[in-house]
């Protein structure tokens, strides 16, 4: 099934991913192109792969086999089809052109929000204190925290350290963000400032593929849907065609039963 | 009534005390910062490392922990010349056993602490594209050291208190000057009953300071 969209360069492309955890097969051959622009939703029951095919795209985890690019390069793996994998050195520069927000926030704890996100700037982009201190305040504001820039993640609720999360991977000006599973992991009066940074970045054209059980809002947020189950694509289209209670795909419609029940 | 206390002799050679206190903290500083540089380099090397260097970190780790510290200074300070061809003076020879004594324990503690740093902060310092250095120092070894602090000071007081070994190979440290004090004035109750709270002070001392230390970095979690 094509997953991409008509006539646009893909961005990110990943082809014939697959990948075993021992004797549990976790990807079958996963294809999926994002273009420039573009944002995209993995769902699917848990255990289907989700989170795994996305840190397979910034390589926090190998795969046995397949290929993922962004803009046209190799992520984990030397060019020209080898198996061999980059040096660690290599690795960490392409991980610095993905950004990733984890379900549970990863802030440094020995850091401030804006220490966070100054790391990253300092020792990967080279920036000076002062300039990488202007860029953190600047992404703590757009994340609507620009007073929490000297606290520490431990003085912040779950859906304030979230926002630095957030804050800290896009100051990095990466080419795509990764969004796994954001906010699972926090309170449910918490989860609307969450979102609401995550849809002003797409109003801003941020690419980002995202990892979410808010059907609502994938519906609303994402250009397309992919639904993923054993370890494998399902489904992939429109928001609209996706989440319709008639779909033909038996699987999907189980889903969606199952979670609609659940979650009403 | 069989004994009366009587502290003039003491007094009188206070110097001894003072003295042997000193220099009982010197042996303990030299020797606790060597071994936190022995402690931390096999830490990280240990855990980043395959089989066989792994084996050879345990069977240090395993030797000085399972030999008693008296036995390990008389090793060092008589075994050693004999076996290779080197000099050294007590004291330096005391250092160098505290130092190997110390840095098997502190591997032990630095161990357990990078292994305690969350997977998930891993991750976060590689998804921003930090090299493997550049985590290890910003990263994991930040979060260790929080991590560490409450068995770290445990294991500085028990070191300092060690240092009353060298006493056994004649170290003019804190317990030798209070066997001096008794072979030379027989007064034992008394010289032992000062010695005790020299150490008990020192060790509260010590004690509190790295409280501090813990509080300031515990706030910063």
């Amino acid at each position: 099934m094509s997953t991409s969209p008509k006539n646009t360069p893909a961005l990110l492309d990943v082809l014939d991913v697959s990948k075993a955890f021992g004797t549990v097969q976790v990807l079958r051959s996963v294809s999926l192109q994002v273009a420039k622009g573009e944002v995209v939703t993995v769902i699917g029951p848990s255990g289907s792969g989700k989170t795994t095919l996305l840190r397979c795209v910034n390589f926090l985890e190998s795969y046995d086999s397949g290929s993922i690019r962004i803009d046209g390069k190799e992520v984990g793996f030397r060019e020209a089809g080898t198996r061999q994998r980059r040096s660690e050195r290599d690795l960490a520069a392409m991980r610095a052109e993905t950004g990733m927000v984890f379900q549970s926030f990863n802030l440094f704890p020995h850091l401030t929000a804006a220490g966070n996100i100054m790391l990253g700037l300092t020792k990967v982009r080279g920036k000076s204190n002062a300039e990488a201190r202007t860029i953190a305040e600047h992404w703590l504001g757009r994340v609507g925290l620009a007073h929490k820039a000297d606290s520490l993640p431990a003085e912040l609720s779950g859906g304030q350290q979230q926002r630095v999360g957030i804050a800290r991977a896009v100051a990095m000006g990466p080419k795509i963000l990764l969004l796994d599973e954001i906010t699972s992991a926090l309170d449910p009066e918490l989860v609307g400032e969450v979102l609401e940074v995550v849809r002003s970045l797409a109003e801003d054209g941020m690419t980002m593929v995202m990892v979410t059980h808010e059907m609502a809002f994938a519906r609303d947020a994402s250009s397309r849907i992919i639904f993923m189950a054993d370890g494998g694509v399902s489904a992939a289209g429109p928001p609209a065609e996706i989440l319709a209670a008639d779909t033909d795909n038996e699987r999907l419609r189980t889903f969606l039963a199952r979670f609609r029940a659940s979650h009403f | 009534m069989g004994y009366a206390l009587n502290f003039n002799l003491i007094w009188r050679h206070f110097d001894k005390l003072w003295g042997g206190l000193l220099l009982s903290l010197e042996l303990a500083v030299i020797s606790i910062a060597i071994g936190t540089v022995i402690g931390l380099v096999l830490a990280v090397w240990y855990v980043s490392a395959g089989r066989i260097v792994r084996t050879i970190i345990a069977a240090y780790v395993e030797f000085i922990r399972n030999v008693p510290l008296i036995l390990l200074v008389y090793l060092v300070f008589y075994g050693l010349p004999t076996v290779v061809d080197i000099a050294y003076s007590a004291p330096t020879s005391f250092v160098v056993t505290l130092s190997l004594y110390s840095g098997a324990y502190l591997v032990e503690v630095f161990r357990s602490g990078l292994e305690a740093v969350p997977r998930g902060q891993l991750d976060a310092g590689k998804a921003i594209g930090l090299t493997p250095w550049q985590r290890l120092l910003n990263v994991r070894l930040p979060t260790m050291l929080r991590i560490t602090l409450p068995a770290l000071s445990n294991t500085f007081i028990s070191l300092f208190k060690d240092t009353s070994v060298a006493s056994v190979i004649s170290v003019p440290e804190l317990t030798y000057g209070a066997q001096w004090i008794n072979f030379n004035t027989f007064r034992i109750v008394e010289v032992y009953l000062v010695v005790t709270a020299m150490y008990l002070v020192t060790g509260y001392i010590l004690l509190f300071a790295l409280r501090l230390v813990e509080r300031r970095f515990r706030a910063a979690r």
